[in-house]
C-alpha cells in the first residue's frame, strides 16, 4: 500500500479543506433535519460550546485539540512514509498508563523531573507498542494495518487491566488510579484556564517535524520513501527498512506522548476510558491537515472544537453526541473525493492520464 | 475438568467464532480482489441495526436477516464509490466508513428509540438441534446445535472455496487482485468485478452484524460490534486468503476468546481484562508463527484506474 494522499502545497490543502468542511457542514444540516433536529439551534449550540467565549476556545477547545494534535502529528508523520500506523489509540493508552506509573512512583522526584521522566516513560511505552507492528512487518513481512490495530485492543485492556488491578486507586472502589501528586502536572499555559503546557509542547514539536520532514536529510529520505520504497532504495541509496523503523517508532512514541501529556496535563489519573477513539480521529486530523504539520495544528483545534461542540450540542439541542462521528466521517470522505475530482481534473489539463 | 465444562467451552467458541467466520469469510473474497475493506466494522453495526429494525418491522428474525444483509451492503457501497470508483486511498476510505458507520447507527437508533435508547425487544434467532450430528460426542452439541447462521457459515466456506478456486469467475476474481493490469488486458473488468466483491463482503458483514443483534443479544446497542470488523480483517490473513482455513480461524479466535471460561473452570484466576486481550495476543503470535509474505493478493490494497 503505498501513499495515495499525496501532501499538497499549504494554499492547496487550505482550500481543500475548506471545500471539504463546507461539503460536510451542508451533509451535516440536512442529515439533522432528516432525523427531526433543528440544523439552526444545532449550529448555534455547537457555535456557543467550541468559540463562544475566550474562556470557552480556550478551557474546552483547545484542550481537547491537544491529544489529537499529538496523535494527529504521530499519524501524519507515519502516512507521509507510507506506513500504516493505525494503532495510535492503543500507543496512546499504553503511553498514559507508562505515565501514571512514573507519576505515582517516583514522588520523591523534585518537579521538573518527575515530569520529565514521567513524559519520557510515555514516549517509550509508546514507541514500544509500535515496535512490535513494526518488527513484524520488517522481518516478516506482515501489514502494518491488521497488527497496529490487534495491538490497540491489547493496549486498551492493559489499561483496564492497570485501573482494575496493580494501579487501582488505593480504596478500591473505582477504575481509575491514584490522582498523581502536584509536582508531577503541567503547569497551566494560560493562568485561570485549563490549557496546560503539553500545548506549547505540541506546537514545539509541530515546528521541529515541519523542520525535519523540510530541511534534514532524513526528511527528504523519508518523503522518498512514503513516494516509492522500491525507487528510493534504486535512486537514492536509501534504505527503506531504516527509516521506516525509525518513521514508525518516533510515530508510536509521538502516539504515547498523547497520552502521557493528557494524563499529566489534564486528568491527573488513568481512567479506562481515557481515549473517545482520539486515536482515530487522528486519522482525519491527519489527512485534513494535507499530512503536513503545520495543518495538523490547524484541523486539530478544528477537531477539538467540533468535540467540544458535540457537548454544547447535546446538552442544549438535545443531539447525540453520536453525530459528531458521522461529521468526522463526512469530513474525511469529502476529502477523499475532492482530492480524487482535483487529481483527475489535474491530469486532463495536462493533457495526461489520470493518476 | 469435567465434560460439561468442555461441552460449555466448545459451545462458546463456536458461538463467538460464528460472526466472525461470516464477515472474514466475505472479506476474503474483497480482499482476493485486490480490495481491504476496513470499512468492515461499519457494515457490521449497520447489519445489526438493520437485522433489529427489519426483524422487528417484519415480526420475523429471518427476514431481519435479509435486512441486515442489505444494510451492510449499502455501507460497503459507500466504501467502495470512494475507494474503487474514485480510486480513493481504501485505508482511510475504510477508517471513515467505521467511524461513520458507527455513528450513524448510534444517531439513527436514538432518533427512533430516544436518548437512553429504550429496550427493544427483538424476534431472537432460536437455535436449531441438527438429529444425529448433534449427537456427536463433545464436538455434537458445540457445532450443531446453534443459530441458523453457524449452518449458513459451514455451507458457505466450501462453496466460497469452490467458486473462488474452480470458476472461471474466481479465476478472474484472483488475477484483479493479482495482477489487475493483466486482468484487464485478459478482458476482465476490474472494477465490476471488486465493486461486486466488495458489495458481497458487505452483506455478509452484515449477516454477521444481525447474527450479533438477533442471535447473541437479542437487541441492538451502540457499539455491539465491539471492533469484529477489525478482527475479521486479522482471521482473513491468519486463514491465508482461503475460505475454509478462514473458518477454522474464526472458530481459533471464538475458542481463544471463550478460554476465560476454561480457564476458570481449571482453577486460573487471572484478571478478567487480561482474558479479553488473549484473543489478540494469540492472534498477533499465530500471524507471526505462520502467515508469510507471499500470502496476501499481490495488489491488494492498491488503487486501481482504467488504462483509457
Amino acid at each position: 500500500m503505498s501513499g495515495a494522499i499525496s501532501p499538497k502545497r499549504a494554499k492547496e490543502t487550505a482550500l481543500l479543506g475548506l471545500g471539504a468542511v463546507t461539503l460536510t457542514l451542508g451533509a451535516a444540516a440536512v442529515l439533522l433535519l432528516l432525523g427531526g433536529y433543528d440544523p439552526t439551534k444545532a449550529a448555534a449550540a455547537m457555535l456557543r460550546g467550541s468559540v463562544g467565549s475566550w474562556n470557552t476556545f480556550v478551557s474546552i477547545t483547545l484542550v481537547r485539540a491537544v491529544p489529537l494534535l499529538f496523535a494527529g502529528l504521530a499519524v501524519a508523520l507515519a502516512f507521509r512514509a507510507g506506513v500504516w500506523n493505525i494503532g495510535a489509540e492503543g500507543q496512546l493508552y499504553v503511553g498514559a498508563v507508562a505515565g501514571v506509573w512514573v507519576a505515582l512512583t517516583f514522588t520523591d522526584l523534585p518537579g521538573p523531573f518527575l515530569i520529565t521522566a514521567a513524559l519520557t516513560a510515555s514516549i517509550v511505552a509508546g514507541g514500544v507498542w509500535a515496535l512490535v507492528p513494526t518488527l513484524m512487518k520488517l522481518r516478516l513481512g506482515i501489514g502494518e494495518v491488521i497488527t497496529t490495530i490487534l495491538m490497540n485492543f491489547v493496549g486498551i485492556y492493559l489499561a483496564a487491566w492497570m485501573v482494575h488491578g496493580p494501579l487501582q486507586e488505593r480504596r478500591g472502589v473505582f477504575p481509575q488510579t491514584d490522582r498523581i501528586v502536584d509536582a508531577a502536572r503541567l503547569p497551566e499555559l494560560i493562568s485561570g484556564t485549563r490549557l496546560h503546557l503539553g500545548f506549547a509542547l505540541a506546537l514545539v514539536l509541530a515546528g521541529v517535524l515541519a523542520f525535519v520532514l523540510k530541511r534534514t536529510r532524513f526528511g527528504f529520505h523519508l518523503r522518498a520513501v512514503g513516494a516509492s520504497p522500491a525507487a528510493a532504495a534504486a535512486a537514492g541509496r536509501i534504505d527503506p527498512n531504516r527509516v521506516i523503523l525509525v518513521t514508525f517508532l518516533a510515530s508510536g512514541a509521538i502516539a504515547g506522548l498523547a497520552g502521557g501529556v493528557e494524563v499529566t496535563g489534564l486528568t491527573y489519573a488513568l481512567y479506562e476510558d481515557l481515549s473517545d477513539g482520539w486515536g482515530y480521529t487522528a486519522i482525519a486530523v491527519a489527512l485534513l491537515g494535507g499530512l503536513r504539520p503545520g495543518g495538523v495544528v490547524v484541523t486539530a483545534i478544528f477537531f477539538g472544537a467540533l468535540q467540544a461542540g458535540a457537548g454544547a450540542m447535546q446538552r442544549d439541542a438535545g443531539i447525540p453526541a453520536a453525530w459528531v462521528d458521522v461529521v468526522e466521517a463526512l469530513v474525511i470522505l469529502a476529502v477523499l473525493g475532492l482530492d480524487r475530482i482535483r487529481a483527475a481534473r489535474a491530469g486532463y489539463h495536462r493533457g495526461e492520464e489520470a493518476q | 475438568m469435567s465434560q460439561i465444562e468442555l461441552a460449555l467451552f466448545l459451545e462458546s467458541a463456536v458461538r463467538l467464532g460464528i460472526p466472525l467466520a461470516l464477515a472474514a469469510m466475505g472479506e476474503t473474497i474483497t480482499e482476493r480482489s485486490g480490495v481491504i475493506n476496513i470499512g468492515l466494522e461499519g457494515s457490521i453495526i449497520a447489519g445489526a441495526l438493520g437485522g433489529a429494525l427489519g426483524a422487528i418491522a417484519l415480526e420475523g428474525a429471518g427476514l431481519g436477516l435479509a435486512f441486515g444483509a442489505l444494510a451492510g451492503l449499502l455501507v460497503a457501497l459507500v466504501f467502495a464509490v470512494f475507494a474503487i470508483g474514485l480510486g480513493a486511498d481504501q485505508i482511510i476510505t475504510g477508517t471513515a466508513v467505521t467511524i461513520g458507520g458507527l455513528g450513524m447507527t448510534g444517531a439513527v437508533y436514538q432518533v427512533l428509540f430516544g436518548a437512553n435508547g429504550m429496550e427493544l425487544s427483538v424476534p431472537t434467532l432460536a437455535p436449531v438441534t441438527i438429529p444425529w450430528l448433534s449427537e456427536i460426542p463433545v464436538v455434537g452439541s458445540a457445532l450443531f446445535a446453534q443459530a441458523p447462521t453457524a449452518y449458513f457459515a459451514y455451507v458457505m466456506a466450501p462453496i466460497s472455496w469452490y467458486v473462488l478456486f474452480k470458476t472461471a469467475w474466481g479465476l478472474e476474481l484472483r488475477a484483479t487482485g493479482e495482477a489487475p493490469v493483466a486482468a484487464e488486458a485478459a478482458g476482465v473488468r476490474v472494477r465490476v468485478v471488486r465493486f461486486s466483491a466488495t458489495l458481497f463482503g458487505g452483506a455478509m458483514a452484515g449477516i454477521a452484524g444481525a447474527h450479533l443483534a438477533l442471535a447473541h443479544a437479542g437487541a441492538f446497542a451502540e457499539n455491539m460490534s465491539a471492533g469484529k470488523g477489525f478482527i475479521a480483517i486479522a482471521v482473513v490473513a491468519l486463514g491465508r486468503w482461503n475460505p475454509i482455513i478462514v473458518l477454522f480461524a474464526a472458530l481459533f479466535f471464538g475458542a481463544a476468546s471463550a478460554l476465560q471460561f476454561l480457564l476458570q473452570a481449571l482453577g486460573f484466576d487471572l484478571a478478567y481484562q487480561i482474558f479479553l486481550s488473549f484473543p489478540y495476543i494469540l492472534t498477533l503470535a499465530a500471524l507471526a508463527g505462520w502467515v508469510g509474505k507471499s500470502q496476501a493478493p499481490a495488489a491488494l490494497g492498491l488503487p486501481w484506474e482504467p488504462n483509457r
